[in-house]
């Protein structure tokens, strides 16, 4: 499905943030990436969808390297990856269905978007899927009136609407309470698994994590040094991960 | 522990330079006033002239009104054909010139041609298109459009600079296109900034358009010199009152612009 190899990238020549990472992330199931902060868990799913460019190493998606793509073939990668962004990073001005039809923009002309022609097909399966969320009478409402979870939903959404092969996501539940985290946890693994796609998720709650992944990586120092499932994160490993244990109760 | 080293200290004591600036401004105003014979005398029968002027606009005449309306109709037709061209050529041009968007190689060339609009009055821009294309209605749209473009140009820029980059991400994280980014990303973001401004501009080429006629680039303001040549006082009166009409419907329909697309 996704194959990670010998990955590197330095934002400034010299200090790499992430460091030789490879990884192989399975057709199926939830990865969680835990660490703490700083150490690179945002610029490693970045860099799968080419948001950040690599320095170097391979990313092989459906059988051939991306990491150096540019233009069009890099669009056309980027439609199959669905993103959910910690600040759900929705445009305000635009309603919760613009917002979602914003996933279908990869394959709909500039003049078409412009005059809002999208797919009737397209429309259709926004609405199936507002529904889903639990957001079936907000379609017209600007998503700058939504609330915290509200908005969180919709970028799951709208992830969604690109039907991607592949779903990541960047700190989701970070800007959330502790039950609106467990939901959109919830809603976000579930129709990952109902539409059979892999999730990628970096976040920074241990145990939402090992609730909700059947696998862990841990990473420290831009390097991962935890691979496993979540039964095999102990003390030990956590103070790997996370240096110190002062905060470990 | 003596304070006697501070009693030597006058707080408040202005700075040297800051006197001698004072001093060099006073001779200046000096020198000034003597070199441009600003006299008293002179202001007291300026004010006699002035008095016999305003005396002699009084009452306005309309006679001539037919005169007077179709000036009018041509500087309101050249306000909004300029406006028009400046705010649709402003508009690439905009994302052209916005460093969030574009690299450096194409960010300054399209900033040097926006402050080349902006860096003369419409009157000389004008004067430039009269000799270019001659007299007439056509030279002031281009030097109103001129203008526009100069002015919308800088603010559509710094609005599309001051958007939120994250919402821009997630756009392109979809696999949108750079138009696509823009349709989606950008000017929802930079909509209702970018109307308010073009109606400002509007406001703005309005007053121009009744200006650079005096030049004789089309519009009420040929009207207005050549009445003020006349010594037509009484209809220079009329022609000013329509200006000052025209600016206040203008004022009006601005603000109802910016009502119906507040927020």
């Amino acid at each position: 499905m996704l194959i990670i190899r010998n990955l590197s990238k330095s934002y400034v020549a010299g200090t790499p943030v992430l460091k030789d990472i490879s990884i192989e992330i399975a057709p199926r199931g939830v990865t969680a990436i835990i660490g703490p902060s700083g150490t690179g868990k945002s610029t490693l799913v970045r860099c799968i969808n080419l948001l950040v460019e690599p320095t170097a190493g391979e990313i092989v998606f459906e059988g051939r390297d991306i990491a150096h793509l540019r233009g069009q073939p890099l669009r056309e990668v980027r439609r199959k990856m669905g993103m959910v962004f910690q600040e759900y990073n929705l445009v305000e001005r635009l309603t919760v269905m613009e917002n979602l039809l914003t996933g279908r923009l990869g394959y709909t002309s500039a003049w078409d978007s412009f005059r809002r022609r999208f797919d009737p097909a397209d429309i259709e399966h926004a609405f199936r899927l507002l529904d889903h969320v639990g957001l079936a009478s907000f379609a017209n409402t600007r998503a700058d009136r939504l609330s915290g979870g509200q908005r969180q939903r919709v970028g799951i959404a709208r992830a969604l609407m690109q039907k991607p092969a592949l779903l990541l996501a960047d700190e989701p539940t970070s800007s959330l309470d502790p039950k609106t985290s467990v939901e959109i946890m919830q809603l976000m693994c579930g129709l990952a698994e109902e539409n059979q796609i892999p999730v990628m998720i970096n976040m920074h709650d241990v145990e939402l994590a090992k609730r909700f992944a059947n696998r862990i990586l841990g990473m420290s120092g831009g390097r991962i040094v935890y691979d496993g499932p979540p039964e095999g994160l102990d003390e030990n490993m956590l103070k790997t991960i996370y240096g110190g244990e002062g905060w470990l109760a | 522990m003596t304070l006697a080293g501070f009693t030597a200290i006058r707080p408040f004591r202005a700075p040297w330079h800051v006197r001698v600036g004072w001093l060099a401004l006073f001779i200046y105003l000096a020198y000034a006033t003597s070199h441009l014979e600003l006299t008293w005398p002179r202001f007291l029968q300026g004010i006699g002239n002035g008095a016999t002027f305003i005396g002699r606009m009084l009452p306005p005449n309309f006679e001539r009104w037919e005169l007077l309306l179709k000036g009018m109709a041509e500087s309101l037709e050249m306000a909004i054909v300029a406006s028009f061209l400046g705010i649709v050529l402003s508009l690439p041009l905009s994302v052209l010139a916005a460093r969030n968007l574009m690299p450096a190689v194409v960010t300054w060339p399209v900033r040097m041609l926006i402050m080349l609009c902006r860096s003369f009055h419409p009157v000389i821009v004008a004067i430039i298109f009269v000799k270019a294309v001659g007299f007439g209605a056509l030279a002031g749209i281009a030097a109103l459009t001129v203008a526009s473009v100069g002015f919308l140009g800088k603010l559509f820029t710094e609005a599309i600079e001051e958007i939120s980059l994250k919402q821009i991400e997630a756009v392109r994280a979809t696999g949108a296109s750079f138009m696509n980014t823009i349709v989606f990303g950008v000017i929802p973001q930079v909509m209702f900034r970018f109307i308010g401004f073009s109606a400002y501009e509007t406001d703005a080429n309005l007053r121009n358009s009744t200006m650079v006629g005096i030049v004789g680039a089309g519009g009420i303001g040929g009207t207005l010199f050549a009445a003020f040549q006349r010594f037509d006082y009484d209809f220079v009166f009329a022609i000013l009152l329509a200006i000052i009409a025209l600016i206040m419907v203008g004022e009006v329909l601005q603000i109802q612009i910016k009502r119906v697309f507040k927020q």
